[in-house]
């Protein structure tokens, strides 16, 4: 029996491809129709077909359980996700204006700190930061860019309007997997990708290159870039090794970098000392030089920070560049683009009430069962509240600690997350997704053509991380005009 | 290339030779155990001698018995040149430069080691040992192989090529020491009449005894094993061969001046010595402890040179 899309009901939900059952959006037409081609054994034939790519291809991602490392297959969905490209420019659009307001922001907090005097936000909110950085007060670096790669995450509500849930300014990851989503798609479906307009994404790896080139202290020279990773223990050594590759660049850790006398960064090669122009590090803040940070990190390079704030090395991202990402900040970021740019947000934010404010506050508190709370600076779900699914104990509890350290929290309203048709067993059935795309700035700005999209597999679940039962999609942006 | 990727790679190469080496050894003696009349008393201690690591026996095990010797040198995570801890250190070495080296490469050693885990204690037993050892020198030379046909002869081959024979000379003049302690010595002894027997079985344990009969062409003696061992250029398990593959390895590699002016050095030292005369004189064991020497030597400049560097700061350099 073939997918019968007359018997799909993505309701209440918005659904990516479905306007309704048996009526796919006008983007979503070629492919759900193609589906609908496909009877049981042939979907489960190019099920196989994706999975045995995987493998092939080597797509992994480590999980760390009981001492030892596991290299899992990454988790995929062969159904796409499909959005149209009209829609999608203006969600580009939207990327480019935040990822500027944020370098601005970040930029500004380092040296004049114009924001905060002009009262457009707090300055309780820079106080109680956990990624402000103190040694990264008064640096100019080049072009006025402190997050050079930012991954977004984008949420579409019941409206179908995409928000942006959170700004990932530190290591975001995920780009490998969105590049390597498309690799097993046209491996899958090549019929598809003669007769559509799909826009291509594989260009990120030569844009990532030429925007860590941009930032090289010796531009005459053909750069020396490398990506630093922790090594192969990190959960994500799969992009850092995939990245490094793509780029021609070398994949070092922190021991095979000294900084010389001179300040200047080189590597260790069996010729000899190598110098580095441009550090792509996928290195958390704390662990990059011990003698800036944390003094007993031996993922490291000591001196790394001297030899970046005499502009001998570029650093992407900058040291410091998360103050702009906490949760507490974000509630200010359209505020803070209509006070650089002069312009409206072309993305909204998810509403965020701050319980520092009087008013929100007593809002949070009477809306509890209908809110989730989470404190500013933890991620990955730690110390939150989910109000529906919580306890009148856990409630109260909560209740108190906003009470305590009302700074600390902020709320936003249950997310009815968009679905879209997921292969679940031998049924296709709605599962609900987010968006990362990745902008890149250097001189200029880029962002992907859709992005990487994360799919919670569970019937329900809202969770769409990798590690907790999350799957992934290929993301379409589809030309129609063509 | 990155210092420490080229030191992974050559200690990739190092374990496997060593874990296939130790094999070698223990199922030579083995085979040479159900040759010899019950008279003979053979020590397998002896063995544990040749791998140098007596403190680390000494420091486990009270009796000396064959099944702790054999448990010492296939098994032993104290023992760090046992044939899993070797394995284990080299699928280690593999595991963080996957993407050097083809991924069969990483498959087979990962397997390797799996296998020999799994397996160890049929390696332990009389009756599994055969196999079990047959069937981890077989994968050794699977990986090998596969490294010389499907692997790029770039830098990182020759550091490849530079850790296998570097330890292959090693092994080689600690089994030929083996056989020189026990027999060439007491040339009196009863054991004379088994001379033979002895020396085929060291000559077996480098898959050195039909190449032996090939090229040598006389009955198999002490002088003439030794001889074969160390100065034959063409037997790949010999020291004057591995030595000669270690220095065309190190001439592809830049810096490399003070590792080959050793391996010339150990490679007269090897080739020049007039083996009759060191037996006769009874400075055989002595001669192979200074060849063991020129090998460590060599590798000391070889970590210097390209993998420490510690003291090399641009200014300084």
């Amino acid at each position: 029996m073939a997918i019968d899309w007359k018997h799909y009901d993505p309701a209440p939900f918005f659904d990516e491809l479905m306007e309704g059952p048996g009526q796919p959006r006008p983007a979503a037409r070629a492919v759900t129709e193609y589906l609908a081609t496909l009877d049981d054994t042939e979907v489960q034939e190019r099920k196989q077909a994706a999975d045995s790519a995987i493998l092939e291809m080597g797509i992994s991602f480590t999980v760390y359980s009981e001492g030892e490392n596991i290299d899992r297959a990454w988790p995929f969905d062969i159904i796409p996700r499909v959005i149209s490209r009209r829609e999608w420019e203006p969600v580009a659009a939207g990327l480019k204006q935040r990822m500027t307001a944020l370098n601005l922001l970040i930029d500004d907090i380092y040296n004049e700190q114009r924001i905060f005097r002009d009262g457009v936000i707090p300055r309780y909110v820079l106080e109680q930061s956990r990624n402000f950085r103190e040694q990264c007060v008064g640096i100019h670096p080049p072009h006025g860019v402190w997050a050079h790669i930012c991954g977004s995450d984008l949420v579409r509500a019941g409206d179908g309007q995409f928000h942006v849930l959170e700004d990932n300014l530190r290591v975001p990851s995920g780009v490998s997997y969105m590049l390597e989503n498309r690799q097993v798609t046209k491996r899958v479906f090549p019929e598809l990708f003669q007769d559509s307009a799909i826009l291509p994404v594989d260009e990120y790896p030569a844009q990532l290159f030429d925007m860590l080139a941009s930032i090289s202290p010796r531009p005459q020279e053909y750069p020396e870039i490398v990506v630093l990773t922790p090594g192969i223990y990190n959960s994500a050594y799969f992009e850092h090794s995939f990245l490094a590759q793509r780029m021609g660049a070398e994949l070092v850790e922190g021991a095979d970098l000294m900084v010389g006398d001179d300040d200047c960064v080189y590597m260790r090669t069996i010729d000899g000392p190598e110098r580095v122009d441009v550090i792509y590090r996928r290195i958390d803040d704390a662990f990059l030089d011990p003698e800036a940070f944390n003094a007993d990190s031996m993922l490291g390079v000591p001196g790394l920070m001297r030899a970046w704030r005499k502009g001998n090395v570029g650093l992407a991202n900058a040291p410091g560049a998360g103050v702009a990402d906490d949760k507490v900040m974000y509630a200010f970021i359209p505020e803070v683009i209509r006070y650089y740019l002069d312009q409206d947000p072309l993305i909204p934010n998810v509403p965020t009430w701050l319980c520092s404010d009087d008013e929100h506050r007593q809002y949070v508190l009477d809306h509890l069962d209908e809110l989730v709370v989470k404190p500013a600076n933890e991620s990955g779900g730690y110390g939150m509240l989910v109000g529906p699914h919580a306890t009148k104990k856990q409630r109260a509890e909560f209740a108190k600690l906003i009470r305590r350290d009302p700074r600390n929290y902020i709320a936003q309203p249950t997310l009815d997350l968009s679905v879209s048709p997921t292969l679940c067993g031998a049924e296709v059935e709605p599962r609900h997704l987010d968006l990362r795309p990745f902008i890149l700035q250097g001189v200029r700005t880029d962002v992907t053509a859709g992005g990487l999209t994360r799919v919670a597999m569970r019937k329900g679940s809202l969770v769409v991380n990798s590690s907790q039962g999350g799957g992934s999609k290929d993301t379409w942006i589809v030309d129609e005009e063509d | 290339m990155l210092s420490r990727v080229a030191e992974r790679v050559y200690w990739m190469a190092r374990y496997v030779e060593r874990a296939e080496n130790t094999a070698r050894m223990v199922k030579a003696f083995n085979l040479l155990t159900l040759d010899m009349p019950r008279t003979m008393q053979l020590s397998w201690r002896g063995l544990v001698s040749v791998t140098g690591y007596d403190a680390e026996f000494e420091a486990r095990y009270q009796r000396e018995d064959e099944r702790n010797c054999v448990k010492f040198l296939l098994a032993d995570d104290d023992n760090p040149g046992s044939v899993l801890s070797s394995l284990r250190a080299a699928r280690e070495n593999v595991r963080t430069t996957r993407d050097l080296v083809p991924s069969e490469a990483w498959e087979v050693i990962n397997e390797l080691y799996l296998y020999a885990r799994d397996h160890i204690d049929q390696g332990i037993t009389r009756r599994g040992r055969f196999e079990f050892l047959s069937e981890v020198i077989e994968r050794c030379q699977m990986l090998t192989g596969l490294l010389a046909g499907s692997m790029s002869h770039d830098a990182a081959y020759e550091f490849i090529r530079l850790g296998r024979n570097l330890e292959r000379a090693d092994m080689t003049t600690r089994q030929v020491d083996i056989g020189a302690m026990r027999l060439l010595s007491d040339q009196d002894e009863p054991a004379a009449p088994y001379q033979g027997l002895l020396w085929a079985s060291i000559l077996r344990s480098m898959g050195g005894f039909q190449m032996y009969r090939l090229h040598v062409k006389r009955r198999i003696n002490g002088p003439d094993a030794v001889r074969f061992l160390l100065q034959d250029t063409a037997f790949p398990r010999a020291v004057a061969h591995a030595l000669a593959e270690v220095q065309s390895a190190l001439e592809r590699l830049p810096r490399n001046e003070l590792s080959l002016r050793l391996v010339s050095q150990a490679r007269r030292h090897a080739l020049n010595a007039d083996i009759d005369e060191r037996i006769a004189d009874g400075g055989l064991h002595d001669f192979l402890d200074a060849l063991q020497q020129d090998v460590a030597e060599l590798h000391t400049a070889n970590q210097r040179t390209w993998f420490l560097f510690a003291e090399q700061a641009p200014d300084a350099a």
